[in-house]
């Protein structure tokens, strides 16, 4: 078999985590214990249950990770409802990685970060927090405002209260759409939260959610003074060939598996609003 | 040159098909196609626009790709990819040959598609010219000489005689191998090509004018009221899209038989509502969206991406196909640009 782009490679699934009553975290590596391939951080993989379907998901985890990939995946139709019900030990096929990924590497390099996130939208988050963290010296001061349905609906939220809350210059905003027992935090949407908290604008902002948490937080953001240059979001498409071949993700001149999934907030302006 | 009389055209077909696998126009129960040429062939020659384009040769409606034997959690992955033999197409229209550099600019971009590149290389291309274009046809609006194809070997009929030339050296190749032809002396096309020209100049949609259609008048386009008006009658059925030998969507699905699971690729069609449908929403829930999308692609996106190349050769298929009478040309005529009617 041969490594071409649509031709995948099995993968196993050597571990699986519950993080809310829809989303697990799957890790996957290959029948020899390898990362499948390498990856930045934002670009995504192929998953497939042969039989059943095949569906684009973010690594959410860090490429300085080099045992392992991790995808967060939320249950919501015939793929993802097939890996919520398997166990370890599964095999599944993997071709990747897709899309541009974060420019970790040249315009984040040196910028105070702010992460917004909305629900499972973290995943692709993930991977760039954990990158940044791992490469601490290159990046500023970091602010992740981070919010859900509810406490339950939190992805990684260990690993968010034990790792990054301690983390030197991170500041975490947590935050839950309606009270709830045993939540002592914030209450309250995104994006009025993002304005409550007051961010200074000297930072590289990267959205991730709903599309309509992005409309209303990018709103916020222009009001707190932002500009769109400064706002980098990632965007999700129906997939099926990843290179920029089978048409389908054709937005405008783009093609969001190959030219995204990450734009940032003044190129999407150039684009027929398809998406 | 070569040439032989179009009397013994049997004889060729014969000689090259005993070389390798010969594909031409072949006519069935009243319908035109490519086929494998079998002995008592009808070959027509005749009908420029076969049903499904030449592009059927290197992006097959559907291909096998790989086979998956599943067991209990373990999976295996063999390839099913077909090794492509070499292979003649004859009788290639201008039209359907520059839709090969189209289709190349997306299959043997990085990442090379080697499923397509492996056919592209096994082929050898023998293009005919059109002697008598149609009304449907509009290839000269793209600026394609309907009079003079290339591919690897360029075939014309004057006065009853077929006219070959080598174009590549792995047409030369075939050419000199084929005891049937005899050489044509001081016989030349010219005059018929210049006859063929003129005839193309003259069709009422030779001419149009694609001024507006380019990347900065994107937005401008995208939201012109007409797109109302030009879709209405569109009913989403995929014929213009898999009549078009430029369009290229595909689907990749699975298919569970006796011995496992097969994936295999498929055209697919933007025209489909559920093309972008996805679980929270569908991008393009009407279809407006999905008429302005094919045709936005093919004279806007695509130039703007390939050096000002448009994704249409002017066959006329959509205008011959579709149930509802819409077509390209409505398009062009409305929002090309001047002096379109
Ligand atoms: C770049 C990218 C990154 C993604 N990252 C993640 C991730 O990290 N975690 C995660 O849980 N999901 C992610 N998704 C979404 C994921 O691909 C879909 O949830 C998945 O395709 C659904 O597959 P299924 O077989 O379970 O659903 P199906 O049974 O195929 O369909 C269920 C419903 O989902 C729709 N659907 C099909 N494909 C998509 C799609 N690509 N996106 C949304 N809906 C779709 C179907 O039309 C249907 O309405 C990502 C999608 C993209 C394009
Ligand atoms: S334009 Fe015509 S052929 Fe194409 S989908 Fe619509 S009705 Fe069908
Ligand atoms: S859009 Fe119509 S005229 Fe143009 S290449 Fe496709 S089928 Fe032919
Ligand atoms: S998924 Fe095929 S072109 Fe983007």
């Amino acid at each position: 078999m041969t490594n071409e782009a649509l031709f995948p490679v099995v993968g196993v699934i050597t571990d699986i985590r519950r993080d809310t009553p829809d989303v697990k975290t799957f890790r996957v590596v290959t029948p020899d214990g390898k990362k499948a391939f390498e990856h930045m951080p934002g670009q995504c993989a192929m998953l497939s249950i042969p039989g059943v379907g095949e569906a684009m998901f973010s690594i959410t985890s860090s490429p300085t990770n080099t045992e392992f990939m991790e995808f967060s995946i939320k249950k919501c139709g015939c793929l993802t409802s097939w890996l919520h019900a398997c166990e370890v030990g599964q095999m599944v096929t993997i071709r990747g990685p897709y899309g541009n990924g974060f420019p970790v590497e040249t315009a984040f390099k040196g910028k105070n970060m702010l992460f917004i996130a909305g629900g499972i939208g973290l995943a692709p988050l993930r991977s760039v927090i954990n990158y940044v963290r791992a490469h601490r010296a290159d990046y500023g001061t970091v602010d992740i405002v981070y919010g859900s349905r509810s406490m339950d609906d939190l992805v990684d939220f260990k690993e968010i209260q034990e790792e990054w809350k301690n983390e030197k210059d991170f500041n975490v905003y947590l935050t839950i759409d309606r009270p709830q027992d045993g939540w002592d935090g914030h209450v309250g949407f995104v994006p009025a939260y993002v304005k409550e908290v007051n961010i200074p604008t000297d930072r590289t902002a990267i959205l991730c959610g709903p599309p309509i948490m992005i409309k209303f937080t990018l709103q916020a953001l222009l009001e707190l003074g932002f500009e769109k240059t400064q706002v980098y979001t990632t965007l999700e498409f129906r997939m099926k060939c990843g290179i920029g071949k089978c048409g389908r993700c054709n937005v405008g001149n783009q093609y969001i598996c190959k030219d995204g999934p990450v734009f940032r907030m003044d190129q999407l302006e150039e684009l027929p609003s398809e998406y | 040159m070569k040439k032989i009389s179009c009397e013994n055209l049997s004889k060729l077909y014969s000689e090259i098909a005993s070389l390798q696998e010969l594909y031409l126009p072949v006519k069935e129960s009243g319908v035109t196609n490519y086929k494998k040429y079998e002995n008592g062939a009808e070959v027509d020659i005749k009908t420029l626009k076969t049903v499904k384009s030449a592009k059927d040769f290197f992006f097959p409606q559907t291909e096998d790709m790989m086979e998956f034997k599943v067991n209990g959690k373990n999976i295996e992955i063999n390839d099913a990819r077909k090794v492509a033999n070499p292979f003649v197409i004859f009788g290639v229209r201008a039209c359907d040959l520059k839709s090969f550099d189209i289709l190349d600019k997306v299959f043997l971009q990085e990442p090379v598609d080697t499923m397509y590149k492996a056919k592209r290389e096994a082929s050898t291309i023998i293009t005919l010219a059109c002697n008598n274009p149609e009304q449907t046809c509009f290839c000269k609006t793209f600026g394609i000489d309907a009079s003079n194809p290339a591919g690897d070997i360029s075939a014309i009929i004057v006065n009853g005689e077929m006219l070959f030339e080598a174009k590549t050296e792995k047409g030369a190749e075939l050419l000199n191998k084929l005891t049937c032809l005899e050489d044509a002396g001081d016989t030349d096309a010219d005059a018929e090509r210049a006859e063929i020209v003129k005839k193309s100049e003259n069709l009422p949609f030779a001419n149009l004018n694609l001024d507006e259609f380019k990347g900065e008048n994107l937005m401008k386009l995208f939201d012109r009221p007409e797109w109302a008006e030009l879709s209405k009658a569109c009913l989403g059925c995929g014929t213009c899209t898999f009549v078009c030998p430029t369009c290229q969507c595909f689907d990749i699905r699975d298919f569970i038989t006796n011995e496992g699971v097969r994936r295999f690729r498929c055209w697919d069609s933007c025209m489909y509502s559920e093309f972008t449908k996805m679980a929270a929403e569908n991008p393009r829930k009407t279809q407006l969206q999905r008429y302005r999308q094919r045709f936005m692609h093919k004279l806007v996106y695509f130039p703007q991406n390939n050096d000002g190349v448009y994704g249409c050769v002017g066959c006329g298929r959509c205008v011959q196909k579709c149930p509802q009478n819409l077509n390209i040309i409505k398009v062009i005529k409305k929002l090309g640009g001047k002096n379109n009617d």
